[in-house]
């Protein structure tokens, strides 16, 4: 788990060079007329940025594959708590599944 | 709290152990050792088991009559709902967890103590926080929304007291969640040398399962009690149907802990009864990896079938199908452990000491629970069985069958080593064919209720259900007896002045390598492991029996012995 | 490894708010959408770049105490609980102008049940966020006297190792945060997900 790597500062730079141009992104793209679009690519933005994060100011890029599960661990969680929940509201409204070949 | 002097073995060369190794109480309220920290927790979830089981008493006198005679309506609200918060949050889900693996867990594994002795104690503080909590809301003039918190009653019309409650019961979140951190971490980094994976006893998998169950699951209840206490408080609107808010979301929310909850409260339990039916067949666990690996199965899959309760309550017919079948999944890693147990059993050298007794019942008792929560999980049986007796039986099955007995089980395996002192093992057989006998008196008879329909947390109901209703008594009474016995010749048993040696049941183990009691660091020299997790086939097959002479374990291990 | 432990039940914490959101987001979307607007895009935006600053400079720190430098370390701790409490005040004039609207939810709410609820989500998560970031503030006051004494070296930091994992997982909740609250429905031509 612990890692003697000394990330150099040029490094953390970029990274927050990155981050903060990610952000004006997310920012303009809300402007910018995409439909359907807009949430996804703002959540794919955020996703983006928190990667950065995860890796290089958490140091998860330079630890061991145990790390990394334990990382991945509550955002997996996360998802099917979130995936299980939403296919129940998103079905309340169907009358029967929507698979044609079953009917 | 009791002073160090009445635990106090008479040893002949007045050794140091972790019991007398410090006096007063402040040397109890402020320990970092997580043996003394496991007796903290075993003392205060007695006090809370007993509170709890005051209730069901109160319940079950109710239940005499069809007519509300005991307590009206209001009241018996009060009673079921204390009742399952008193013994869910502060019995079942602290139990195996925090008495027997904050205890055994270092030990088992060759460490000295946990990775994070002061976040140990913070746990237990926690939850005597919340634990407190919750009393006072008792006593200040109670909850009654059901141990189930069910908006839009508890958010919106229910008394002041919830709130009280549930930043009890939040505060005792903590409780599990930094007990999980810490076992994840004393697992991983603190085993001895030579103590691979596979050689941990399943105990450890278990334990290290049901941590990750308690790190991801409880955050969710605590977020989701800590919006009921807000809405109760300031109206939010987030649960209350007339501002567009759904109920619904709010069993979501509830359902996603307290369903692997249930398996916080199991899983330990499975891990007891795997050590302790290595030790009464004198066998190898049968399948070694597949019960391990299974314990962790339970931890993932128990995650995705929270929508089970929720069968009749509003959600989608096709979210039901989904999480209908996912529950049918999880009673596959289940199944594999019963099997695996009774293959061990199977051409082994079995004795039936007390500790074998509440395992043999366990298996037996769990698998009814457990076979009928598949016909709860079946949505078309479900739509006639939520609500009533029928799943009430089933729950108290799995749970008072299955893990109070796991408990039991590893508390009279284990007694010898936590406190040095026997118990008596007549007396002790007397207190577990009671409590056997009891349990299955008082809930056999409530699945029959369930299935003609009486409903649960109701105090009043038809003529025709008072036969069973009254059988169903006359069992807790035997149960309760039989608890009585167990809490006496337990308590007796630490006067007696018997003196337990380091291996009484002729186990395999570290923590049978060392004193009973254990000296205050566990070990005195860091054991190297070369044997395998229950080694029990290279040696005879005589059967094991307490009091037996010490001879200590012929293992063919270097672990160094400890003096005596 | 505790701590990412500890982190793993963070991320659930917060995320049943996400998840509670989530499904309200899908059922009212327009009103999510009216909140939405309410909400100052540039406030929300400006606290985005002092929190990715702050964790930039909680790096730069952690980076510190690795190679055993006691006085960047305190300047760098300095700067991240400077940039800290200047979102905390760009959080506070956000919430004052809120009460002053009347979207408080149980203070003084004017507008229908659904618009309530999202108040009611944004107060709740911006507010366990802004709480962890006191609790943040609080340890990085409490790991001063410490850095100035020395306690940290080259071989022994992981106090302010473990610290940076918290508060660059307290960014993240930020960054996730701010599109999901602040920039629904932006665009001129708004469509049902």
């Amino acid at each position: 788990m612990d890692d003697h790597h000394v990330v150099p500062v040029k490094l953390y730079a970029a990274i927050v060079a990155c981050l903060f141009t990610l952000t004006a992104v997310t920012v303009l793209a809300a402007f910018v007329e995409l439909g359907a679009l807009n949430t996804p690519v703002a959540l794919g933005i955020a996703i983006l940025k928190a990667t950065l994060v995860v890796l290089f100011f958490m140091h998860v890029r330079y630890n061991t594959p145990l790390m990394w599960v334990y990382a991945a661990a509550g955002f997996f969680m996360l998802l099917i708590f979130l995936a299980l929940l939403l296919q129940d509201y998103m079905s309340r409204d169907w009358e029967r599944l929507p698979v044609q070949f079953l009917q | 709290m009791t002073t160090d002097t009445a635990i106090t073995t008479p040893t002949d060369s007045r050794r140091v152990h972790y019991l007398n190794a410090s006096y007063g109480i402040k040397s109890w309220l402020l320990t970092l050792d997580h043996k003394r920290i496991g007796i903290l927790y075993l003392v205060m979830t007695t006090v809370f088991f007993i509170i709890g089981g005051v209730f069901a008493t109160l319940i079950r006198l109710e239940l005499l009559t069809p007519q509300a005679d005991v307590v009206e309506a209001a009241t018996y609200n009060k009673l079921f709902t204390m009742h399952g918060v008193a013994m869910i949050f502060f019995f079942l889900i602290p139990a195996v967890p925090a008495v027997l693996g904050n205890f055994l867990l270092p030990i088992q594994i060759g460490a000295r103590d946990v990775a994070f002795p002061k976040i140990n104690l913070l746990s237990w503080y926690c939850f005597m926080a919340g634990g407190t909590l919750a009393t006072v809301a008792i006593i200040m003039g109670g909850v009654d929304t059901g141990w189930t918190f069910y908006t839009p009653y508890s958010s919106t019309y229910s008394s002041f007291y919830v709130p009280l409650a549930l930043t009890g019961v939040f505060i005792n979140g903590f409780s599990s969640i930094l007990t999980g951190v810490n076992f994840l971490t004393t697992v991983h980094k603190m085993r001895a040398p030579g103590m691979t994976w596979f050689r941990l006893p399943l105990f450890v998998w278990a334990q290290y399962a049901t941590s990750i169950i308690m790190i991801l699951g409880t955050p969710v209840i605590a977020i989701t009690l800590l919006l009921v206490a807000l809405e109760n408080v300031f109206g939010i609107g987030i649960f209350n149907p007339d501002l567009g808010g759904d109920p619904i979301l709010f069993q979501h929310m509830f359902w996603f802990y307290s369903h692997p909850a249930v398996y916080i409260m199991i899983v330990p339990g499975f891990g007891v009864i795997s050590d302790v039916i290595a030790c009464f067949a004198r066998k190898r666990i049968y399948g070694y990896s597949f019960v391990a690996f299974s314990s962790l199965a339970i931890a993932l899959l128990g995650f995705l079938v929270w929508g089970h309760h929720m069968f009749t309550t509003g959600q989608s017919m096709y979210a039901s199908m989904v999480f209908s079948f996912l529950s049918f999944l999880i009673a596959v890693p289940t199944a594999v452990k019963i099997f695996n147990w009774t293959a061990t059993l199977y051409k082994g050298s079995v004795s039936m000491e007390c500790p074998m007794y509440y395992a043999m019942g366990f298996i037996g008792l769990f698998l009814i629970g457990g076979l009928t929560g598949l016909f709860l999980s079946t949505i078309a049986i479900d739509i006639h069985l939520h609500d009533t007796y029928f799943v009430v039986a089933h729950f108290h099955f799995v749970m008072v069958g299955g893990m109070v007995m796991a408990y039991l089980a590893g508390l009279h395996f284990w007694w010898p080593k936590i406190t040095g002192c026997t118990y008596s093992e007549g007396w002790a057989k007397v207190s577990a064919v009671l409590i056997f006998f009891g349990f299955n008196l008082t809930f056999l008879p409530q699945f029959v209720l369930g299935y003609l329909g009486m409903p649960r947390r109701y105090h009043v109901y038809p003529e025709e259900f008072q036969v069973l209703n009254v059988m169903s008594t006359a069992g807790a009474t035997i149960l309760a007896a039989g608890y009585a016995v167990l809490f006496t010749y337990l308590i007796l048993s630490l006067f007696m002045n018997r003196r337990a040696g380091p291996n009484p049941w002729r186990a395999k183990g570290l923590e049978w390598e060392i004193p009973s009691p254990p000296g205050p660091h566990n070990f005195d020299v860091t054991p190297i492991v070369t044997a395998e997790a229950y080694a029990y086939d290279e040696e005879d097959v005589t059967p094991a029996t307490p009091g037996a002479p010490d001879e200590g374990s012929p293992i063919p291990r270097e672990a160094e012995r400890t003096e005596a | 490894m505790g701590m990412w432990a500890f982190i793993a039940q963070e991320i659930m914490f917060f995320g049943g708010l996400f998840a509670g959101y989530t499904v309200y987001r899908y059922k009212y979307l327009a009103a999510f959408t009216e909140g939405s607007n309410h909400l100052p895009i540039e406030l929300g935006a400006l606290n985005t770049a002092i929190l990715i600053g702050s964790s930039f400079t909680m790096a730069m720190a952690v980076r510190s105490a690795q190679v055993g430098e006691k006085g960047p370390l305190l300047r760098w701790i300095l700067a991240t609980m400077a940039l800290g409490i200047a979102f905390l005040g760009v959080k506070s004039i956000e919430y004052a102008d809120k009460y002053h609207h009347n979207l408080v939810p149980g203070l003084s709410f004017e507008g229908s049940g659904q618009l309530k609820i999202f108040f009611s989500f944004y107060f709740a998560m911006t507010g366990m966020h802004a709480l962890h970031m006191i609790i943040g503030l609080g340890i990085m006051l409490w790991m001063i006297p410490k850095i100035r004494r020395g306690t940290y070296t080259r071989e022994y930091f992981s106090p302010v190792e473990n610290f940076g994992l918290y508060w660059h997982f307290v960014d993240i909740v930020w960054i996730f945060l701010f599109p999901l609250l602040y920039l629904i429905g932006r665009d001129p031509w708004m469509t049902i997900m």
